[in-house]
């Protein structure tokens, strides 16, 4: 029986930015960004695509500029628990 | 003649492809790439001579002091120390200045006393001393800083008050990249009873830096920075202060004896000689071969080239960034006025997004406030992207940086 998928099974680290803004930064494994990018860009909403490199999302209020290098950067949130509920959303 | 594409064959690690880019490394300032000569010096001395160093009559332990002394010789004629007595291995540049707080801070300053830094300082050269004022008593103050990064030398001079013991100030800007005028403060100091501290962090790496001719008391480097491996660095200090210094740490390597009185049932502790009085435990032996490879690449290749070298990269990027009508870089335009580092933004970005997006193009930066927050508050910006340049880099990845920018900037 396969175990169910979890966080980290998509998420490498996830890193409070250094700087007054304070943004998260997520950084997907390498080996299930594509995965991991497809289900993002499935269920956020999407605001703008620049040159199908970065995405401009909005989920849930918060607004989330995904790298298809399998970076992200969620701006204004809360806090890391809100992250991970976030993540788990978007990601589960 | 000083020939970077001649230089990049020694480094490995920029053969490598990032997100199906050749890799440009602009993130020099925090940590540089290391020459195959360092990895084969280090390699050789794990393969061929570990052991640990000092007290010890076998060949092995001979040698790994021979080469451990050696590398203290080598930043010693590096800096223009008058030996290596003045010469201390730490882990690195805040390890240095931490040592001067505790075992030169401790005991000299008083409540009454005051620490003179600069608003341009990298946290390792504020927090310290902020830590050790809670313990002493003692007043920190900050030198202002001009609104194009410079340091404000009037500011400086009419805080130099007589209760002034120390001054703490950095030779090169980890974010400006602005050059102090190190010896006009150590002359200023001096007159007036002061020692000074110099962060040499983001000096020694990238010009000539001679101790004496500066007139520093301390000044405070790390290896990683200058192509040596992490957890390496230098604390230089003149002798006759280091010798009136009580250890930092204790431990074995820097005492002479520890001998068991059976009457008052206490040990009676003598120091080592200088160096060794303040290298206690182990040290990073194989950190300290790789440090006198680092040095020994760098001599070779003439620190005055390495310098006019970055300032070539850095007009010449200064020039090329003003075709990017959304990005504003702070700090002096004139290369002269400083070395290879260039922070900036871009207008609808933050300085991560830079970051990420220029990761995406194979293209390493820095984002963040870089261990300097206070100078970000006078700048009045949140964070700053920013691009710091080495001997490995050219005028084409300068190029590519800028055709990056404006596909950004084209972006929006």
């Amino acid at each position: 029986m396969n175990a169910k998928p979890n966080l980290n099974d998509y998420i490498a680290r996830i890193e409070e930015a250094c700087g007054e803004e304070r943004d998260i930064i997520i950084h997907l494994k390498y080996e299930r960004k594509d995965e991991a990018l497809d289900k993002i860009l499935k269920r956020a909403k999407m605001e703008k695509n620049i040159a199908g490199i970065i995405f401009d999302l909005t989920y849930k209020g918060l607004s989330i500029r995904l790298y298809n290098t399998g970076k992200a950067i969620i701006k204004k949130a809360r806090d890391e628990n809100q992250v991970q509920s976030i993540l788990a959303e978007l990601l589960l | 003649m000083f020939d970077p594409y001649k230089v990049r064959e020694d480094f490995p690690i920029l053969k490598r492809k990032i997100n199906n880019h050749p890799l440009i490394y602009f993130d020099n300032a925090a940590t540089s790439q290391k020459p195959r000569q360092v990895i084969e010096a280090m390699k050789e001395f794990y393969e061929r001579h570990n052991a640990n160093v000092h007290r010890a009559v076998h060949t092995l332990s001979l040698e790994a002091t021979e080469l451990y002394e050696e590398a203290h010789e080598e930043v010693a004629k590096f800096i223009g120390a008058q030996s290596i007595e003045e010469i201390i291995f730490v882990r690195g540049t805040t390890e240095a200045i931490n040592l001067v707080a505790y075992s030169w801070g401790l005991r000299n300053l008083k409540p009454e006393d005051e620490v003179l830094v600069t608003l341009m300082e990298h946290h390792s050269n504020i927090v310290p001393w902020e830590i050790l004022s809670k313990i002493k008593g003692f007043k920190v103050k900050y030198a202002d800083i001009n609104p194009d990064g410079t340091l404000d030398y009037e500011s400086l001079k009419e805080m130099f008050t007589p209760k002034v013991k120390l001054v703490c100030v950095t030779h090169v800007s980890n974010v400006t990249g602005v050059i102090n005028d190190v010896k006009w403060v150590t002359e200023l100091a001096h007159e007036r009873g002061a020692l000074v501290l110099v962060d040499g962090a983001q000096s020694v790496p990238h010009m000539p830096v001679n101790v004496q001719d500066l007139d520093c008391d301390f000044l405070a480097f790390s290896g990683h920075k200058m192509l040596g491996p992490t957890g390496i660095g230098v604390l230089y200090a003149k002798k006759e202060i280091l010798e009136k210094m009580e250890p930092f740490q204790g431990g074995g390597e820097m005492i002479r004896e520890v001998s068991f009185n059976t009457k008052t049932r206490r040990c009676m502790i003598s120091w080592n000689t200088l160096p060794w009085k303040f290298e206690a435990g182990t040290p990073d032996i194989g950190g300290a071969v790789g440090l006198k490879a680092a040095i020994k690449y760098l001599s070779a290749l003439g620190m005055e080239n390495v310098k006019a070298h970055e300032c070539d990269l850095t007009d010449y990027a200064l020039k090329r960034l003003k075709e990017c009508s959304r990005v504003t870089v702070y700090g002096p335009k004139d290369a002269k006025q400083k070395c290879g580092i260039i922070p900036f933004n871009v207008e609808g970005f933050n300085s991560h997004d830079v970051a990420l997006i220029l990761d995406s193009y194979g293209i390493m930066i820095r984002s963040g406030f870089h261990c300097a927050q206070p100078l970000h508050q006078k700048f009045r910006i949140p964070s700053s992207a920013r691009a710091s340049f080495y001997v490995y880099n050219t005028r084409e990845e300068i190029d590519r940086l800028i055709e990056a920018l404006k596909e950004i900037e084209e972006s929006l």
